[in-house]
């Protein structure tokens, strides 16, 4: 067993109103600078959709993430002596206009306009060139466009479904949309680490965060191909790759990253898990339907005595170990299993994981009386069709599985179930119109009980911060001390980068 | 006079410039040493002129380079008709990094973006790069068998500057492109330092045998 500590997040769905104010916290705290007016470390998409960049999810056109020949796990962009034989130009490489070209307006011209008959206007300009632009994209401008032909239809997730499925999904009445917000999920097994030539992106050893050394990183730009998630930009100014950073210096001081601290739905749970590193490359190595199941297996037991004794003589710290005993990411994912890593067929074993959308069912309003679409006729009372029709969900099951369990609808199917049954013991005792029966019915399905409904029920409604948010100690003061002087240090400012960041020669 | 201080002292100087400046924006400077690229604002050009033009100069560069260092086996390699061959091939090279020059000249010029993001140094490189490389071509067809010939006048010369007994007569006797080419080859070393070009030595070889997962601890 080799114990390492990760930060890992879980996002539950059902709870984001894609407000982006996540996206706009991340924003002004780090990408408001020339080169990354385009990038949005975390940003928030419409699915079904395209996404940002158009397609991320598309890998046969860029190349991300891994895969498995033989018997060997290899990034999708092949190997290594391909990687630097294709140096000097990187197809599968996304450009600014798979993003979009940023752009500012000729405010100036509102007053400096000479009088005349008409109003003046403020034409947009290109940031990169000055010169006036015609905007035919921007950030989300896919933006709550279920059903639109450009975007929505070309979601690549829609072709596990068949041709009527997906008909069915254009259907006005039909019509239905989640938001599902991004960012860099902080991998154990990260594919833009391993194809940097230049070795310049790392995970921290401490806490897994995944970072990229902007004095070692040489522009190769191999990691923005090579992120599945198309989490790692090229900046455009400086030229050299950048990511989320999960706002350590935030971290580091107990803060919560503010992406996270400021987000309107507190959709947001941070924790730290123990996991094995020794198991990463093999749990990354088995076929499809059993990924989930060999991640979930690398992420230790916090609780169990022997991997105390044994993370505590690697010198993981018992504050360390406490964080991840109270971890709500812990809860989520290994305890309750209601969380589901993205894509986890891209193979880099994310760290972000999400709680699927109970997404409306199919029910049409008939004389007055809201009548649900092939309603289970054994079901008598009207909150049990709301409650059980899995299968007439509006957003095809199999949908979702193509997102998160790697087309395997029975993870999907097993979260939903414990899901509703969750809320139909909370309404049993908050309006008290479910027997019994039932209810025993809903715990055996969802494979859960009353204990453990109410928690599920605590975490996800009523948290307080302390409880979305279980941050570690980072023992900063110990890793100043091991590369500096620790009153230099104080003295100083910032991070130690005393160069402007931008291209020289 | 002016031969010595051309093919003699310039060599010298260019070569110190090259590793002084080299070193010092090293260690001063390591954030700097890159190529900075442009593929992210436009990615189908530049691949028809990237790709060709590396991977020409790079080779026609090492068989100079290869000449120098073990002219025995350079010459062998040239006996009889195999110079035909070599030549032609030696030539075909020559040609393809000068259309992906060209290409990437055109790129600069007309896509506003990168022309945008060019710095005077970028233009300079292209304009001297097209001129090397434009020179060589000219007097591949021109001066016949230069591989051959290049082994008994430039191979010598600098092998006189190596060992540090300087003689210029090896080149001055040689026609004025030649001389051209030499000395704009040496200019290029010298400006190394102080352009785009410092990216040759980031090449990152080590990738070849270094674990695909890189974790940095502070203890
Ligand atoms: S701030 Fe929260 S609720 Fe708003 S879009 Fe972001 S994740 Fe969703």
């Amino acid at each position: 067993m080799n114990i390492r500590t990760q930060i890992s997040m879980v996002f539950h769905l059902d709870k984001c109103i894609g407000c982006h104010t996540c996206s706009i916290a991340c924003k002004n705290l780090w990408t408001d600078r020339k080169g990354a007016e385009y990038m949005w470390w975390n940003n928030v998409e419409t699915k079904p959709g395209t996404g940002y960049p158009t397609k991320w999810e598309e890998q046969s056109e860029y190349k991300g993430g891994w895969e498995i020949k033989g018997d060997i796990l290899k990034p999708k962009m092949r190997g290594r002596w391909n990687r630097l034989l294709n140096i000097f130009s990187s197809p599968p490489m996304p450009t600014i206009d798979d993003y979009y070209e940023p752009w500012t307006y000729r405010y100036e011209d509102l007053f400096n306009a000479p009088e005349g008959d008409d109003q003046p206007t403020a034409r947009p300009i290109s940031l990169i060139t000055g010169e006036p632009i015609n905007i035919e994209a921007g950030p989300n401008w896919d933006d709550d466009l279920s059903g639109s032909t450009i975007y929505a239809r070309n979601d690549p997730n829609l072709e596990s479904l068949t041709d009527l499925e997906r008909e069915q999904l254009n259907e006005l009445e039909r019509l239905v949309f989640f938001y599902i917000p991004r960012m860099c999920n902080h991998c154990l097994n990260p594919a833009c680490v391993a194809t940097c030539p230049s070795g310049a992106i790392y995970k921290r050893g401490e806490d897994g965060i995944v970072l990229i050394d902007q004095k070692k990183c040489r522009g190769w730009r191999m990691c923005v191909s090579g992120c599945p998630y198309k989490k790692s930009y090229y900046n455009w100014n400086t030229g050299k790759s950048e990511k989320c950073i999960l706002c350590f210096p935030r971290l580091e001081t107990g803060q919560v990253p503010a992406c996270m601290h400021s987000c309107v739905g507190r959709i947001r749970y941070l924790g730290v898990m123990l996991y094995d590193a020794d198991k990463i490359e093999d749990s990354a190595k088995v076929s499809d339907d059993k990924l989930v199941d060999t991640q979930l297996d690398t992420i230790l037991d916090p609780f169990d005595e022997k991997v105390i004794t044994a993370a505590k003589a690697q010198g993981i710290y018992d504050e360390v170990i406490i964080a991840a005993q109270n971890s709500p990411t812990y809860k989520f994912v290994k305890q309750w299993k209601v969380a589901l890593p993205l894509h986890p067929e891209f193979r880099t074993l994310p760290m972000l994981f999400y709680v699927p959308p109970l997404s409306p069912i199919i029910a049409k309003m008939e004389s007055g009386k809201f009548d649900v679409v092939n309603a289970d006729s054994t079901a008598q009372t009207d909150h049990l069709q709301l409650f059980h029709s899995l299968a007439d969900s509006r957003v095809p099951i199999k949908y979702l599985a193509s997102l998160f369990s790697a087309g395997d609808t029975s993870k999907i199917d097993h979260i939903y179930k414990k899901l509703i049954a969750v809320r139909l013991y909370m309404r049993s005792i908050t309006v008290g119109d479910v027997t019994q029966d039932d209810l025993k019915k809903a715990f055996e399905t969802g494979n859960t009980n009353a204990e453990e409904a109410v928690m599920i029920y605590r975490l996800t409604s009523l948290p307080s911060i302390d409880e979305r948010f279980v941050i570690p100690p980072m023992y900063r003061e110990e890793a100043i001390e091991s590369f500096g002087d620790v009153y230099d240090h104080k003295s100083g400012i910032g991070f130690g980068f005393m160069q402007k960041a931008e291209r020289r020669l | 006079m002016t031969n010595s201080f051309l093919f003699i002292a310039f060599p010298y100087l260019s070569v110190t410039i090259a590793v002084i400046f080299t070193v010092y924006r090293f260690t001063t400077d390591r954030y700097s040493y890159s190529s900075y690229s442009s593929q992210f604002l436009e990615n189908k050009e530049l691949f028809w002129g990237s790709v060709p033009w590396h991977y020409g100069i790079i080779i026609i560069l090492l068989l100079h380079i290869f000449a120098l260092i073990i002219p025995g086996a350079y010459r062998w390699l040239l006996a009889g008709s195999r110079i035909e061959l070599f030549e032609s091939i030696g030539l075909g090279l020559a040609f393809l990094s000068f259309v992906g020059l060209i290409i990437l000249a055109v790129r600069r010029l007309s896509d506003s973006k990168v022309t945008a993001v060019s710095y005077a140094t970028d233009w300079l490189l292209l304009f001297l790069f097209l001129f090397q490389v434009g020179s060589g071509i000219y007097i591949a067809l021109t001066y016949r068998w230069g591989s051959l010939w290049y082994l008994n006048t430039i191979v010598p010369w600098i092998w006189s500057l190596f060992s540090f007994t300087p003689d210029s007569s090896y080149v001055v006797v040689l026609p004025m492109i030649v001389k051209l080419h030499i000395l704009n080859a040496f200019f290029l070393i010298a400006i190394i330092p102080f352009t785009r070009l410092v990216h040759i030595i980031s090449a990152p070889i080590p990738y070849l045998w270094r674990p695909y997962q890189i974790a940095r601890w502070y203890k």
